[in-house]
């Protein structure tokens, strides 16, 4: 490789950064650095003007390394690595350096300190771009079928989405018939459609799909391999089968929480969730009875303090259906805040209303309160408007409660190697940037997995999964980061300490000149490093975080 | 003499996958720490090898926090139990070195947890701040001299 020539560009990220961190010392302080041929700072670095800058900074000062000291690598990496591409240099020739999160948003009252800080990180930076070596990304092969867990509506359109695609799918479901949640649910907001009048016709177009294989009361026992091969077992009442697939989506969906000592609930028969209320719907009930709904019910409370999302509008379309097969039956729906977002959910809720539900807001401080001997017979609520307190009478209390995280998402966090959120609900790689991918490449998620999504919002989520679970099928190949490890076998003593390390089987002993030595299967390594820390002969390599490098990067901590 | 206006400078490791992106959550919440921690980036807590605790120390670090997944959350399923074990017991031989094992921190920080980042890192300094520079802080060592 030839003498480094770094260039720096530091981006004022608007004010994000300029206005906390000194950029045009910095700039000038990174032009004194060892190897540095070219410092300059951007607006923004990540514009159409910045990343242009890059490309002709090296061009103009025939630049092998490039750092840019900006936002974080997590989000704008890839960017910049294009960028480096685009302009002939290997995109491993790149160095992020992080002066925005851990730097200047951290340090918004030291200016003083925060610019020295950015000094000694670029600093650090520019010693490990100088010993920066130009990776090659290997192709994989990948399996031109997809697993879709999860036969709810959202799974269901999903694999059909990818059958229709040309790709075959293997859609496993737990319950012993497709149709998920929607299974338990009456009718639909807004369209006050029967909920089996969209699962029916999903379900026998799942059914007699000549390339989509269903496996019903089955689970996935085992997901081993990596994007493009993964192999899976799934068992089916003891039965085993294994196939190989190249991508996966999880669109397991969420249950409703059975707030068990809440109101009654579970010692009055009278008081039911939503999800009971809608089994009763079904055959005709509850007819001319007065029903009293509570809203929020274990939901935005400490410890579980998020909204649901779609239970106000699943409790006003069941208000509003009781009320109108029933005029005279009053009904009312007691909430905290309501949330009827869009076109139609705030205009059913006006209908709801000149139907005649009555809504009637409460507090967390003056819950409502059940009266009654062994049964739910009147609601005592405060209204908070009229400044009153009211007893409504009650045939039938129903709990509007929140989705909580499916039973075997922490199985499936395990299994797929995906992370969960702080309530337990599967975690997406990055809300804004990669919505319904995970970090894990080659695994999607859709629907209520994530958090609750209402058909509408869970049905396009599966198309916007089953497109992104397309693109490697569709290509062939995936070229995963060249980030791996790699063995120096004249050093290798054979001890196999990285071989029993290896969370992915990677790496394995192999005959060589008499003598045993590692050997890495790059397609299957993730470039963790954990042998790399291990190995006593100092064989290994971790390429990309060498120890010259993190050396490097230590030795220029001081000045 | 040290109390006074010692600023002590901390190597932080941190995993690209959890730590790293709790780091950054905490500047995105604007959770505001002392400017005393140099973050460097790794793929796993595993990849810490003990040499580099060993090397920052070397270079003038007066101390290193390594940071990663909490238990069952490693991104590469078990690197955080290797870094648990590696950094236990590169204490007992810190100890043995006469260098105080507080100066060495492994904590468990998810990407959802900026807050708690901000915590460590003010507590650790905190800790640093009281024992005093590191055994081979260049700084305070020719301030020394100097004297």
């Amino acid at each position: 490789m030839d003498k480094p020539r770094v260039g720096v560009f530091v981006c004022h990220c608007g004010r994000n950064i300029g206005a906390y961190v000194n950029v045009p010392e910095v700039v000038d302080y990174a032009k004194s650095l060892p190897d540095v041929v070219h410092a300059e700072h951007n607006l923004y670095t990540c514009s159409e003007e910045g990343i242009s800058a890059i490309k002709k900074g090296i061009q103009d000062y025939n630049l092998n390394r490039v750092i840019v000291a900006s936002c974080t690598p997590r989000t704008h990496e890839p960017l910049f690595r294009s960028a480096c591409e685009a302009a002939g240099l290997n995109k491993y020739l790149f160095e992020f350096v992080n002066i925005r999160d851990q730097c200047s948003w951290v340090h918004m009252e030291d200016p003083e300190k925060a610019s020295q800080k950015a000094k000694d990180l670029i600093r650090m930076g520019v010693a490990r771009a100088r010993l920066l070596e130009p990776l090659e990304e290997v192709e994989i092969k990948v399996a031109p079928s997809a697993l879709v867990i999860g036969g709810g509506v959202v799974g269901m359109s999903a694999a059909l989405n990818l059958a229709a695609q040309g790709f075959d799918v293997h859609l496993v479901e737990k319950q012993g018939k497709l149709g998920g949640t929607l299974n338990d649910v009456h009718k639909l907001y807004p369209t006050n459609e029967e909920a089996a009048k969209l699962t029916n016709p999903l379900i026998q177009k799942v059914e007699s799909y000549p390339t989509i294989r269903t496996y019903l009361s089955a689970r996935v026992k085992e997901v081993a391999g990596f994007i493009g091969n993964f192999e899976v077992t799934v068992d089916q009442g003891g039965k085993e089968s294994k196939f190989a697939v190249g991508t996966i989506i999880v669109a397991t969906g969420a249950r409703e929480l059975k707030p068990i000592g809440q109101y009654g609930y579970g010692e009055m028969p009278n008081v039911l969730t939503q999800l009971e209320l809608e089994e009763q719907m079904k055959n005709g009930e509850p007819e001319g009875k007065n029903v009293v709904m509570i809203n929020c019910v274990g939901a935005r409370v400490p410890g579980r303090t998020y909204c649901s999302r779609i239970c106000c509008m699943n409790a006003i379309k069941n208000a509003y259906l009781i009320k109108k097969a029933n005029p005279k039956a009053g009904v009312w729906i007691l909430h905290r805040d309501l949330m009827t977002c869009g076109v139609e959910s705030e205009d059913y809720y006006r209908k709801a209303m000149e139907q005649g539900v009555r809504f009637i807001r409460y507090s967390l401080e003056r819950r409502p309160e059940v009266i009654g001997n062994g049964k739910a017979e009147k609601i005592k609520v405060y209204h908070e408007l009229r400044k009153k307190e009211l007893e409504l009478p009650c045939d039938m209390l129903v709990l509007n409660t929140p989705l909580i995280p499916g039973e075997d998402n922490q199985e499936i966090s395990r299994m797929l190697k995906v992370s969960l959120d702080e309530f337990g609900f599967l975690l997406e790689a990055h809300l804004k940037l990669r919505p319904v991918e995970f970090a894990m490449d080659g695994v999607y998620v859709c629907g209520s997995a994530k958090w609750p999504t209402d058909v509408t919002e869970g049905i396009s989520q599966a198309y916007a999964a089953a497109s992104k679970a397309a693109g490697p099928l569709r290509t062939g190949y995936v070229k995963p980061e060249a980030i791996t490890a790699s063995v120096n076998e004249d050093i290798c003593s054979g001890c196999g300490t990285c071989v029993s390390l290896c969370p992915f089987g990677a790496v394995v002993l192999v005959p060589k000149d008499g003598k045993r030595v590692a050997q890495v299967t790059v397609a299957q390594c993730k470039g963790c490093g954990v042998c790399g820390a291990a190995c006593p002969s100092g064989a290994i390599t971790m390429n990309h975080f060498r120890n010259e490098e993190i050396m490097a990067q230590l030795e220029a901590l001081m000045v | 003499m040290h109390e006074n206006g010692f600023e002590p400078l901390i190597v932080g490791f941190c995993c690209n996958w959890c730590s790293y992106a709790g780091a950054d959550l905490a500047g995105v919440s604007r959770f505001q720490y002392p400017t005393n921690v140099r973050i460097i980036r790794v793929m796993c807590s595993g990849r810490v090898d003990p040499a580099f605790v060993l090397k920052a120390l070397e270079a003038g670090a007066d101390g290193v926090l390594i940071a990663g997944c909490h238990p069952g959350d490693c991104h590469y399923i078990a690197g955080n139990y290797k870094a648990a074990r590696r950094i236990s017991l590169l204490k007992k031989m810190l100890a043995q070195l006469g260098i105080e094992a507080e100066r060495v921190r492994l904590e468990w920080v998810s990407a959802s947890e900026g807050a708690k980042f901000a915590e460590v890192v003010t507590n650790f300094t905190e800790t640093i701040k009281k024992l005093g520079p590191g055994p081979f802080n260049r700084k305070t060592a020719k301030a020394e001299e100097g004297e």
